[in-house]
């Protein structure tokens, strides 16, 4: 994989529209006409509750409308109506799986809010929980998009073995396996043991060997390339222009990672290289994963070997009760799925007078249309599943 | 990245005519924004994008906000070719009655497609220019915008033990199909029992 640098220039000498999907006109032979398919709510390929309106004509998909709000509960709403702190475990179930990642970056943005440090050992913390989540997502979204491919479980299920054994790692540290409510404003709830920190090491140094057979599983399985290589292409300058972060922005070759951009908590120490992709198609999308994962293994062993005994929360931090100035911030992280924002407004009281999440599924999803536009069906269901998102944060 | 007043300055040079106010934000976390009049809302955020150093090619996040008088809509903006950022652009509607129109941002930056229809959802502000602004989250044919300071739940008739008509009738307050006719969308099964 080669760095392709993303060309702005191209966008500015675009006509008007360039980042339209593009309007597909049947093949009119007389014979058949437009079918329109509902793909979803229920439908085994959309990861919960999610529709795609398609208009096919033969195979090959003319439009494609997402339908969302199935999964809609009104999240901004609940946590503007309740303390700082009470929407900490509401966090979790955005993304349910990466709660990790969501606590951090609603702690990140509450910690811009009100000024507060974080103690060194708990950005430590951070971050090893923090790629442990990322390495988890990235290996159950492989073992999904294979699955979606006809691979009816063997690699999803080595996927889930691994990440079985983060998930027992995350309910020794924080009791909870998904739903960890783990961080709080200027820290983390508990420290973690020696012996925590020793079995997360043990568990770490076996993952390299679950990538490496992983990689030899699929990566040139022929079959995968098939299906994969060629399909739904993205070019950079649309990624850019669409607000595609993430894994999917780099597989289209744009070097836009938010850990090396901000450098929040205490990224900037540590060695780590940006994979990109070359064509931006459902196998670099695959294949940057299966990267992402190798520097998280990278990210990991280095903080565990730097970790230092410390106090895990702020001695000034304020939690319970906690009123910042009134003002506003926004802080964001590079979640497994891509940019994932905290944007609050405070009044001066004790509830955030506007508390906004910034979805990576979500945005992702702009361009599924383009993406998918021209494509038969079949291919519809992996570029879908190529963009990995979850419908708890899709739909809020 | 230049500071707010020096884009201001920029702005002001480039885009004859148009009304750029600093907004200070009194709060450790040092974001301050420009509001911006909706009129001329646009040109800049074209020159924003393509200027030879700001090169703000990258819209984040939308958010819409209920001020007591007016409807807020803000930009988060970044650069990804020049990974400076956020610059934060607001717009204010008029009143948050009958002039809630702002002009939409989609034709610069598409990341604000669903975001904006979003907020057109939840709050009300009509994206005008926007190519494709329906409801995102709640059905068709849903009344009001329920992130507003004033919103008042529908009577939760799931709850009810029967779905009878005084029930039925209260709910359909908050649709706009005519009396009469069956709800659309989620409420289809129990209209119909």
């Amino acid at each position: 994989m080669s760095v392709t640098q993303h060309d702005s220039a191209a966008i500015a000498g675009k006509p008007e529209g360039w980042n339209r999907p593009a309007v597909i006109a049947p093949e009119t032979d007389g014979e058949g006409e437009l079918m329109e398919v509902a793909m979803g709510p229920h439908h085994p390929s959309t990861h919960g509750v999610f529709r795609m309106d398609v208009a096919l004509d033969g195979e090959r998909v003319i439009r494609l409308r997402p339908v969302f709000g199935y999964l809609h509960r009104n999240h901004e709403k609940i946590a503007e109506g309740q303390s700082y702190l009470a929407s900490m475990p509401y966090t979790d179930r955005l993304d349910y799986i990466c709660p990790i990642t969501n606590n951090w970056a609603y702690a990140l943005a509450v910690e811009k809010l009100t000024g507060q440090e974080v103690p060194e050992r708990a950005e430590y913390l951070r971050v090893i929980l923090g790629e442990l989540t990322r390495f988890q997502n990235h290996a159950s979204s492989i073992g999904f998009l294979t699955q979606e491919m006809g691979a009816m479980g063997t690699p999803l299920m080595y996927a889930f073995r691994e990440r079985e054994k983060i998930l027992d790692l995350f309910e020794e540290l924080t009791g909870a396996r998904m739903m960890v409510n783990y961080m709080r404003f200027g820290g983390c709830r508990v420290d973690a043991s020696p012996g925590w920190l020793d079995r997360t090491r043990k568990v770490v140094a076996g993952l390299a060997g679950f990538v490496d057979e992983f990689d030899q599983l699929l990566s040139s399985n022929e079959i995968l390339m098939a299906r994969t290589q060629g399909v739904g292409v993205l070019r950079p300058e649309l990624a850019v222009n669409a607000g595609v972060t993430g894994p999917m922005l780099r597989a289209s070759g744009v070097n836009y990672d938010i850990r090396k951009v901000d450098g929040y908590g205490i990224y900037n120490r540590f060695n780590f290289r940006v994979p990109l992709g070359d064509h931006g198609d459902v196998y670099d999308r695959y294949m940057i994963r299966m990267l992402e994962m190798r520097e998280s293994i990278g990210i990991l062993q280095q903080a565990l070997k730097e970790i230092q005994p410390g106090p895990v929360m702020s001695p000034t931090a304020k939690i319970r009760g906690l009123r910042p100035k009134p003002g506003e911030a926004y802080g964001r992280i590079e979640a497994p799925k891509g940019e994932l924002g905290f944007y609050l407004i405070s009044d001066g009281g004790p509830n955030p007078y506007r508390y906004r999440v910034r979805p990576p599924s979500l945005i992702n999803l702009t361009v599924l249309e383009d993406m998918c536009l021209g494509v038969n069906v079949a291919d519809v269901v992996l570029i879908f599943g190529s963009v990995d998102i979850v419908l708890g944060e899709v739909d809020r | 990245m230049k500071t707010v007043e020096e884009i201001k300055s920029a702005i002001e040079a480039a885009v004859p005519g148009a009304t750029v106010e600093i907004a200070l934000n009194p709060n450790p976390s040092l974001q301050p924004s420009l509001r911006i009049a909706p009129e001329c809302a646009l040109a800049v955020a074209k020159f924003l994008r393509d200027d030879e150093e700001l090169r703000l090619d990258y819209l984040s996040n939308v958010t819409g906000v209920d001020w007591p008088d007016s409807l807020e809509a803000v930009y988060h903006l970044y650069s990804v070719e020049k990974k400076h950022g956020p610059l934060i652009l607001r717009m204010h509607t008029v009143n948050r009655t009958d002039q809630v129109e702002l002009p939409s941002l989609t034709p610069i930056w598409r990341s604000a497609e669903f975001q904006e229809r979003e907020i057109f959802d939840l709050y009300g502000i009509v994206f005008t220019g926007h190519p494709d602004l329906r409801r995102l989250l709640m059905w068709e044919g849903f009344k009001d915008h329920p992130m507003r300071r004033d919103y008042v739940e529908p009577d939760d008739f799931e709850y009810e033990p029967t779905a009878h008509d005084e029930v039925l009738k209260r709910a359909q307050a908050h649709q706009t199909v005519a009396a009469g006719q069956p709800i659309p969308g989620q409420h289809e099964a129990e209209a119909g029992a």
